[in-house]
């Protein structure tokens, strides 16, 4: 599940998973390569619902620039792992 | 892929409702008979989603003065003060706005969006902080995109939730300005901006006040949240508009910042296009002055706001939080709601149809705003006919013919 991820992203990926499993399309497993807009049953707002709450989780502010730029999982897994860091 | 292929969801919805013969963007005023009346196809109509809170689109005195500007100084300034020049009559305002909020500077736009996207995105920049209210105007999320500051949003009306993000920025160095809005312009809600405040200025950030649907409307002299939270000697820039208690078009910001000046070199959104007709500055002047003078319009829009609102809670709607010119009733659905919306104007009413990408987290509202001039006898025809509406369609537990508190 984890190729190549640091411990930050690891455990950011796990919370992003959790967060995002009312939003599956069917069977559909979460992965780091999941598109969060094109691959989920998720609009806009949910999503930005969503980040609120892994921002109160990992103690961290997403700015909205970067959401503008975060596609899958991955990228999102990233963000979060990078601000915790300080990186 | 087509130039509006991205949008094609939006496209679809908008066409399935004007196949329903529900076309909420063509509505047409096919003659304006006074503030809270006009005729739409072809009936007489009640306006209730109009923002026009103290009704002086008509005032005499504000018709007065912008025909005499009119015939005196011409129909247009033909484009900006920066290369055009400044009339006398746009000092003027600015001066008098200044005083009216008691602060030392203020910049007239050419519209309220304007004022918003010129202050927000000239004032932070690259290696600043602009830190906003999440159901934030579309003027000031369009600001965020014009400015390379870092942009972070906070929970709405979260005084707790900013205090959070704002410790986040501890030891950064950038400046930080905190935006939020006076009255949410579409669930009526008020700004615990005392809080707000209180909470900026421990971080050393800057606070700036959007007052569109707030001015004229709170605070004992009418000038907005600021007043009424008690904080107008600690906020850093008010942005208003004239289009709607003013009953025009344009907007300002006014600050006591010592370099707030700085903005006219650098702000495009005022640099580059057309500054306001003499003749709206000065029906706008006057509009001022008349808040000033006239405080009974205030209380008079306030006894308004009781009878729609509580007309509408005892009938069992769902209406936004606070108290307001802006009464929002819940709906379900978008589909409902442009069904109620329609039946309301096939009634002779009118009010704002508002839906995903308009509102907060996308929910539907049937938005009404209330104006000084409707009458009590209005405002009740508006609670009995919509909770007649709403009844025959099973929206409410039973039908209530309540009468308006």
């Amino acid at each position: 599940m984890n190729d190549g991820l640091a411990l930050g992203q690891t455990e950011a990926f796990a919370e992003i998973v959790k967060l995002l499993q009312p939003f599956r399309k069917g069977d559909a497993e979460i992965t780091l390569d999941t598109d969060i807009t094109r691959d989920l049953n998720i609009d806009s707002l949910a999503v930005m619902d969503m980040i609120m709450e892994l921002e109160d989780r990992f103690d961290v502010s997403i700015p909205l620039n970067v959401v503008a730029e975060t596609k899958t999982v991955r990228e999102l897994a990233d963000a979060v792992g990078q601000l915790r860091t300080g990186a | 892929m087509g130039l509006f292929d991205r949008h094609s969801a939006l496209i679809e919805r908008y066409a399935a409702a004007r196949d329903a013969g529900m076309d909420p963007l063509r509505v047409r005023l096919e003659r304006v008979l006074s503030p809270t009346e006009a005729i739409v196809n072809g009936q007489r109509t009640l306006m209730v989603g109009t923002n026009n809170y103290l009704g002086l689109t008509f005032d005499e005195s504000c018709v007065e003065s912008a025909v005499d500007a009119l015939r005196a100084e011409g129909t247009g300034t033909t484009g900006s003060r920066t290369a055009n020049g400044s009339y006398d009559q746009h000092e003027s305002l600015e001066r008098e706005l200044a005083e009216f909020y008691g602060m030392d500077h203020c910049m007239v736009f050419s519209t309220g969006f304007q004022a918003n996207l010129g202050t927000i995105a000239t004032l932070v920049g690259e290696g600043d902080y602009l830190i906003i209210d999440a159901d934030s105007h579309a003027s000031i999320y369009d600001a965020c995109k014009m400015t390379a500051a870092t942009v972070i949003r906070f929970r709405h009306n979260d005084a707790a939730d900013l205090e959070k993000r704002l410790r986040r920025l501890n030891g950064t160095t950038g400046n930080k300005l905190v935006v939020v809005e006076g009255i949410y312009s579409m669930l009526g809600d008020k700004a615990p901006l005392k809080a707000i405040c209180d909470v900026t200025k421990s971080h050393g950030a800057y606070l700036l006040v959007d007052e569109a649907h707030s001015l004229g409307v709170l605070g004992e002299h009418g000038r907005g949240m600021v007043e009424e939270a008690g904080i107008l000697d600690q906020v850093d820039f008010v942005v208003g508009t004239f289009s709607k208690t003013l009953g025009a078009v344009g907007g300002f910001c006014v600050s006591n910042h010592p370099e707030f000046e700085n903005l006219r070199l650098l702000t495009r959104p005022y640099m580059f296009t057309a500054s306001l007709p003499p003749s709206i500055i000065a029906s706008v002047r006057q509009a001022l002055r008349t808040v000033s003078a006239r405080p009974e319009l205030r209380a008079r829009l306030w006894h308004n706001v009781d009878t729609l609102y509580a007309g509408l809670e005892a009938a069992g709607f769902r209406l936004g939080s606070d108290r307001s010119p802006v009464v929002a009733v819940h709906m379900p659905d978008l589909e409902t709601t442009t069904g109620v919306w329609k039946a309301l104007l096939d009634a002779g009413i009118y009010v704002n149809l508002a839906g995903a990408f308009a509102t907060p987290n996308g929910v539907s509202l049937l938005r009404c705003s209330v104006c000084a001039a409707h009458t009590r006898e209005q405002l009740e025809h508006v609670v009995e006919t919509l909770t007649g509406i709403a009844a025959s369609i099973g929206l409410l537990p039973r039908p209530v013919m309540a009468a308006a508190g």
